[in-house]
């Protein structure tokens, strides 16, 4: 991934590449890939969202508010909001934990906690919302002990949390591995020599070193963990002003056939993720802005 | 301070980094651990600096055993081959680091801090670029502001890995006699890392030869120059002629010919290596002398001050590869031209028994 800095070099590249006879194609080849791309993009990407925009708007402003300050959206733009405030955080700090072993350290079954890490990206959403039922419901491995207890897992708030911090675990540690890696341990062994304890390291040193990585990660696992539809959807329970996400309350209103109202509560994720994409092309132009060295710009050759 | 290692051993899963060494570091030497890549010398600076730990053995700081002592404790400044200044920080921050990050109560004020670091920025030269980015220095000036940041926790030692590995060769050179000076200046007991000997013969008042996790030898310059005590020494330092052949005698015979040598120790009949420095080389152009081994010159480069030749061994040498240094006045005077046939006598010949585990070590150029 280590997308933040690599997209944006792009452009360079692309320019030496056009200008030298050896790698410069044929006018129509250059047009018909654009022209591909861009047909694709307009029918299936933007299509779409304007799509969501134009029905949810379709019976006028008055409705579409009143759709989205029902009760029941109500509550559920505020569990989509309590899930990610929960496990976006969460993952923040599993996630640099992750990176940081990963990166910095050596043991025995890295590699598998590597792959670990992309299990969630691995497998259907489902599977992992069952895995809940499985181990948390009330026929489950815990189920008896849960309902001795009166802790309810399935059907309610913390499985919906657990669900989601699941499918966006790796978002986060994802992001920062690569980063982690291509910088090494100089800087830290630095710091350490230099009377930096632990903390201090981490603070002025690594931090710094990853910031970019870890909001371009922290944005995208939020992105999801709002977004989250198949793996919520299994240990909801699907209670209506309760256990219900957006996601999940756009398929409700969808299936009683309240289009209007299931899509003003679509343009609000839609609205979501445009709102990320923003973010995360901001985050890519600071980052690449932080990695350019001025060399060029400060020649200085003196060096005695 | 001074530093002490015993018996150090390290490895990494099957290889022998370091094999019990122990070495005295006396205080306010500059010392240089020199040796070819693998051998121990960067692990044993690690070690010494808390960085990595050893296996067996005990590092002692001033009379004091070190060895379970942290990092941080141990009050070592160390200079990274890759120069590790923190990239987000300006020069100043870069330098300042250290002292900010004390705990409260040893904290200096900011002025006392601004007040260190612009007299560190004095010492290295750099104070005009305080305001700049590591990213926007050279390589020469990065190096020299990571050691005024190792410099400003006023460490008991100085460890330098390779600190001018990365560096082209002028600037090299440069640093080489600015970090001499520095260490007159300072008197910080230093040791540093590298992998050229004329950096080490150069800046250093100890070298301490490293070979295979072993120390080959630890002497001043120039006694480890001059007299090598082992094959691999007299290889690893400077330009050498090597002879394989048989003690006979009061001589050394190399395929057909004879070379005198003047060791007594010499069992007859041992399988021996003798080296001679391209100086310690006299070519004679008499082609009836039966005196030292048959070559041809191949090769006359004189561009300096004097002149290298290259011959091919002729006679029992053939396949072997000669240099000889001398005048070029001397050149002239003996009239030598390229294809001719000579013979090379030595002024001064030292004579190895032939080492059996490892292979022979190959000259070096």
């Amino acid at each position: 991934m280590a997308g933040a800095t690599t997209l944006h070099a792009g452009t360079d590249r692309a320019a030496r590449f056009e200008s030298r006879a050896a790698t410069r194609e044929p006018g129509w080849v250059k047009w018909a890939l654009i022209g591909v791309s861009l047909s694709f993009f307009a029918l299936f990407l933007l299509l779409p969202l304007v799509a969501v925009f134009h029905e949810a708007l379709k019976k006028g402003w008055d409705a579409y508010l009143a759709a989205l300050t029902n009760p029941d959206a109500l509550s559920a733009i505020k569990l989509t909001l309590t899930a990610a405030a929960i496990a976006v955080p969460l993952n923040l700090v599993f996630g640099v934990a992750a990176a940081w072993a990963i990166a910095k350290f050596d043991f025995r079954g890295k590699h598998l906690l590597i792959t670990l890490i992309d299990l969630p990206f691995s497998v259907s959403p489902v599977v992992a919302g069952l895995i809940y039922v499985l181990v948390f419901g009330a026929h489950g491995w815990f189920g008896e002990w849960l309902i001795d207890n009166d802790i309810k897992v399935i059907f309610a708030v913390p499985g919906i949390v657990l669900a989601t911090l699941f499918v966006t675990f790796p978002f986060v540690a994802r992001e920062l591995i690569p980063l982690m890696q291509a910088q090494g341990r100089d800087e830290e062994e630095a710091a350490i020599v230099l009377g930096a304890n632990g903390w201090q390291t981490f603070w002025h040193v690594t931090l710094p070193n990853i910031k970019w990585g870890l909001l371009y990660g922290v944005v995208l696992c939020n992105a999801r963990a709002m977004g989250e539809f198949g793996a919520v959807s299994v240990v909801s329970g699907h209670i209506r002003g309760e256990t219900n996400t957006m996601p999940l309350h756009v398929e409700i209103l969808y299936n009683e056939y309240q289009f209007a109202a299931a899509f003003a509560v679509a343009s609000l994720l839609a609205l979501l993720a445009l709102v990320t994409l923003v973010i995360k092309t901001w985050i890519e132009h600071r980052a690449a802005a932080d990695d350019v060295p001025p060399q060029e710009s400060a020649p200085l050759a003196s060096t005695t | 301070m001074s530093i002490r290692v015993d018996n150090i051993r390290k490895q990494f899963g099957s290889f022998v980094a370091l094999d019990n060494v122990s070495l005295d570091f006396p205080t306010g030497e500059l010392t240089a651990l020199l040796g070819p890549s693998g051998c121990g010398k960067t692990t044993l600076l690690r070690i010494i600096a808390g960085l990595e730990t050893a296996d067996s053995g005990r590092v002692v700081l001033e009379g004091e055993d070190a060895s379970s002592a942290s990092v941080r404790e141990r009050q070592v400044g160390f200079v990274f081959q890759h120069y590790a200044l923190f990239k987000h920080m300006t020069v100043f921050d870069n330098v300042a680091f250290g002292l900010r990050m004390k705990p409260r109560a040893e904290r200096p004020s900011e002025q006392q801090i601004a007040e260190k670091v612009h007299r560190l920025l004095d010492l290295v030269q750099l104070d005009w670029l305080a305001d700049r980015f590591p990213s926007q220095l050279s390589g020469g000036q990065r190096q020299r502001i990571a050691l005024a940041r190792a410099l400003a926790v006023e460490p008991r030692v100085l460890l330098l890995d390779e600190p001018f590995g990365a560096l082209d060769a002028k600037v090299r050179k440069e640093l080489r006699r600015w970090l001499r000076r520095l260490h007159d200046e300072l008197h910080v007991t230093s040791i540093f890392v590298t992998h050229d000997q004329e950096e080490a013969l150069e800046v250093a008042d100890r070298v301490v030869l490293m070979n295979h996790g072993h120390v080959e030898q630890a002497g001043a310059p120039e006694e480890v120059y001059r007299h090598p005590s082992t094959p691999f020494g007299y290889s690893f330092l400077g330009a050498v002629n090597l002879f394989h052949g048989r003690v006979e005698g009061g001589a050394v015979r190399v395929g057909e010919d004879a070379l005198p040598h003047d060791h007594s120790d010499l069992e007859h009949g041992a399988e021996v290596l003798a080296f001679a420095r391209p100086h310690e080389l006299d070519i004679i152009t008499d082609t009836g002398s039966t005196e030292g081994v048959a070559a041809r010159v191949s090769r006359i480069l004189s561009f300096g001050v004097t002149a290298r030749v290259e011959l091919d061994g002729a006679n029992g040498a053939t396949g072997r590869h000669f240099e000889v240094e001398l005048t070029r006045a001397e050149v002239t005077r003996i009239g030598l031209q390229e294809g001719q046939s000579v013979r090379l006598v030595p002024s001064r010949l030292k004579v190895f028994p032939k080492p059996e585990e490892r292979p022979a070590a190959e000259p070096r150029r």
